[in-house]
C-alpha cells in the first residue's frame, strides 16, 4: 500500500472520526428534538465516512465492496430510524397541546 | 497530478467539517437542516471521491433528499410552535 | 460560570472516545493485512450473475444482510402507522407546481427503471431506485396530493410488504430445492437477483413515501386525487 492511499485514508478516516465526535457532542449538549436527529444523523455519516476511507484502495484500484454494502444498508437503515424519530415527536406535540 | 489531488483532498475535508460545525451550532431549525442537506450533499460528492459512486447516488437520494425532506416538515412544525412563548428550553448554546 | 457536566465531563469524554477510535483506527489501516475479504469478494463477482460489486455483495454474498434491511424498513413503517393517521397533507399546488409535478414524476419513474437494471453492471441498484420513486411520492405530496400517488391502504400494505415476502419466498423455495436459503444456481442468479430487486425497489419507494406521510394513509381518497 503506497503512501498516498495510507495518507487519503487516513485523511479521510480522521474527519469521518471528527464528524463522530461532533455528532456526539451535539447529541449530548442540545435540547430539542430536531437537533439531536440531526447530531446522530450527522454520527451516523461519520461512521459511513470512516467505512468508506476503509474500503479505498488507491484512485486507480477497485476499493473494497463490502464496506459499500454496509455503508448502502446503513443510509437506509438510518432514514427509516429518521422518519420514526420525527413520528415519535409529531406524536409527543400532539399529546402536549 | 499527486499535489494537485493532496490539495483537493485537504479542500474537501475542511469544508465537510466546516459545513458540520455550523449545522450542529446552528440554533434555527429550519436553517440547520438546510445546512444539513448541504452537508449531506458534499458527503456524496466526497463519496465520489473516494470511489464510492453506489454510496454517492444514495447519500444524495436517500441521506440529503429524503431526511431533508423529513425534516423540514418537522422544522416548519418546530418553528411554528415557537411562536407560543411555552417553549424556550434551548437557550445553552455556547459551546 | 463553570458547569462541571458541560464544560468538563463531556469534552473529557469525547476526547477519550476520540483518542481511543483514532489509535484503533490507525491501527487498523496501518497494520499488517492477511488475506482480506475484499479479494476474496473481488475474484467471485463474476460468479454472482452481476458484474457490479456493490450488487453482488448486496444480493448474493449478503443476501441474509439485505433480506433484514426490507425487514427493519418494514418494521419501521409498521412503527409510522402505529402512531396514528396522515395530517391533513398541503394546499393544492398553484398551476406552477402542478405543471412542473407532472412533468418530473413520470422522469423519475422513468429514472427509477433505468437505475434498477443498470445495477447489474453499473452504479445503481434496488436502493437507488427506490429512492427515486419515493421522492416522486414526496413530489407528489408536497403538491397537494392527499396519499402522495400511493394506492389505497389494502393494496399499499401489500405493497409494503413485497421486498420481505418475494425475498423471503424465493429463499424458501431454493431451500426447498435443495441449494440452501438464498443461494442462487448459478444459470439462474442473474434473474432471480432481477426479480428481488424489482420487488424490492417498489417496497422501498413505497414505503419512504408512505414514511414521508407520517401517519395511517386517510381511508377516503380526497377530490382531486387521479393516480
Amino acid at each position: 500500500m503506497t503512501g498516498q492511499v495510507l495518507y487519503a485514508q487516513l485523511l479521510y478516516g480522521g474527519s469521518g472520526i471528527l464528524l463522530v465526535l461532533l455528532g456526539l457532542w451535539s447529541f449530548l449538549v442540545h435540547g430539542p428534538l430536531l437537533r439531536k436527529l440531526i447530531a446522530i444523523n450527522l454520527m451516523g455519516a461519520g461512521v459511513f465516512h470512516i467505512l468508506v476511507a476503509i474500503g479505498y484502495r488507491g484512485i486507480d484500484t477497485p476499493p473494497d465492496p463490502v464496506p459499500h454494502a454496509l455503508v448502502l444498508t446503513g443510509i437506509v437503515v438510518a432514514v427509516s430510524a429518521t422518519a420514526l424519530a420525527l413520528a415519535f415527536g409529531k406524536r409527543l406535540d400532539q399529546d402536549d397541546d | 497530478m499527486s499535489a494537485l489531488l493532496t490539495v483537493f483532498d485537504l479542500l474537501l475535508t475542511l469544508t465537510l467539517l466546516g459545513l458540520a460545525l455550523v449545522t450542529v451550532t446552528s440554533r434555527e431549525p429550519r436553517r440547520a437542516v438546510i445546512l444539513f442537506i448541504a452537508f449531506g450533499l458534499l458527503l456524496a460528492l466526497v463519496w465520489a471521491r473516494l470511489r464510492a459512486p453506489d454510496l454517492a447516488l444514495a447519500e444524495a437520494a436517500i441521506g440529503a433528499g429524503l431526511s431533508g425532506a423529513l425534516m423540514l416538515a418537522a422544522a416548519r412544525r418546530a418553528s411554528g410552535r415557537k411562536t407560543s412563548p411555552a417553549e424556550e428550553s434551548d437557550t445553552e448554546d455556547a459551546p | 460560570m463553570i458547569r462541571p457536566l458541560e464544560h468538563i465531563i463531556i469534552p473529557i469524554g469525547l476526547i477519550a472516545v476520540g483518542g481511543l477510535l483514532g489509535w484503533s483506527f490507525f491501527l487498523a489501516v496501518t497494520g499488517d493485512t492477511g488475506e482480506r475479504l475484499a479479494a476474496v469478494a473481488l475474484a467471485r463477482v463474476p460468479d454472482s450473475g452481476v458484474s457490479n460489486p456493490v450488487t453482488s455483495v448486496l444480493l448474493n454474498f449478503r443476501a441474509y444482510d439485505t433480506l433484514l434491511e426490507f425487514a427493519v424498513l418494514l418494521a419501521a413503517l409498521l412503527g409510522i402507522w402505529s402512531l396514528g393517521a396522515a395530517d391533513t397533507g398541503f394546499q393544492p399546488a398553484a398551476s406552477v407546481l402542478d405543471g412542473m409535478v407532472a412533468g418530473f414524476v413520470p422522469l423519475l419513474i422513468l429514472s427509477a427503471g433505468y437505475m434498477l437494471w443498470v445495477g447489474a453492471y453499473a452504479p445503481g441498484g434496488a436502493f437507488q431506485a427506490g429512492a427515486l420513486l419515493g421522492s416522486a411520492g414526496v413530489m407528489l405530496a408536497l403538491a397537494g396530493h392527499r396519499n402522495a400517488g400511493l394506492p389505497s391502504e389494502g393494496r399499499l400494505r401489500i405493497l409494503v410488504a413485497l421486498g420481505v415476502f418475494v425475498c423471503a419466498m424465493t429463499g424458501l423455495l431454493l431451500m426447498v430445492a435443495g441449494d440452501g436459503f438464498l443461494t442462487y444456481p448459478p444459470g439462474l442468479a442473474k434473474w432471480l437477483i432481477l426479480l428481488i430487486e424489482t420487488a424490492a425497489t417498489l417496497a422501498i419507494g413505497a414505503t419512504l413515501a408512505a414514511a414521508y406521510l407520517g401517519g395511517r394513509p386517510t381511508a377516503h381518497p380526497t377530490s382531486g386525487e387521479t393516480t
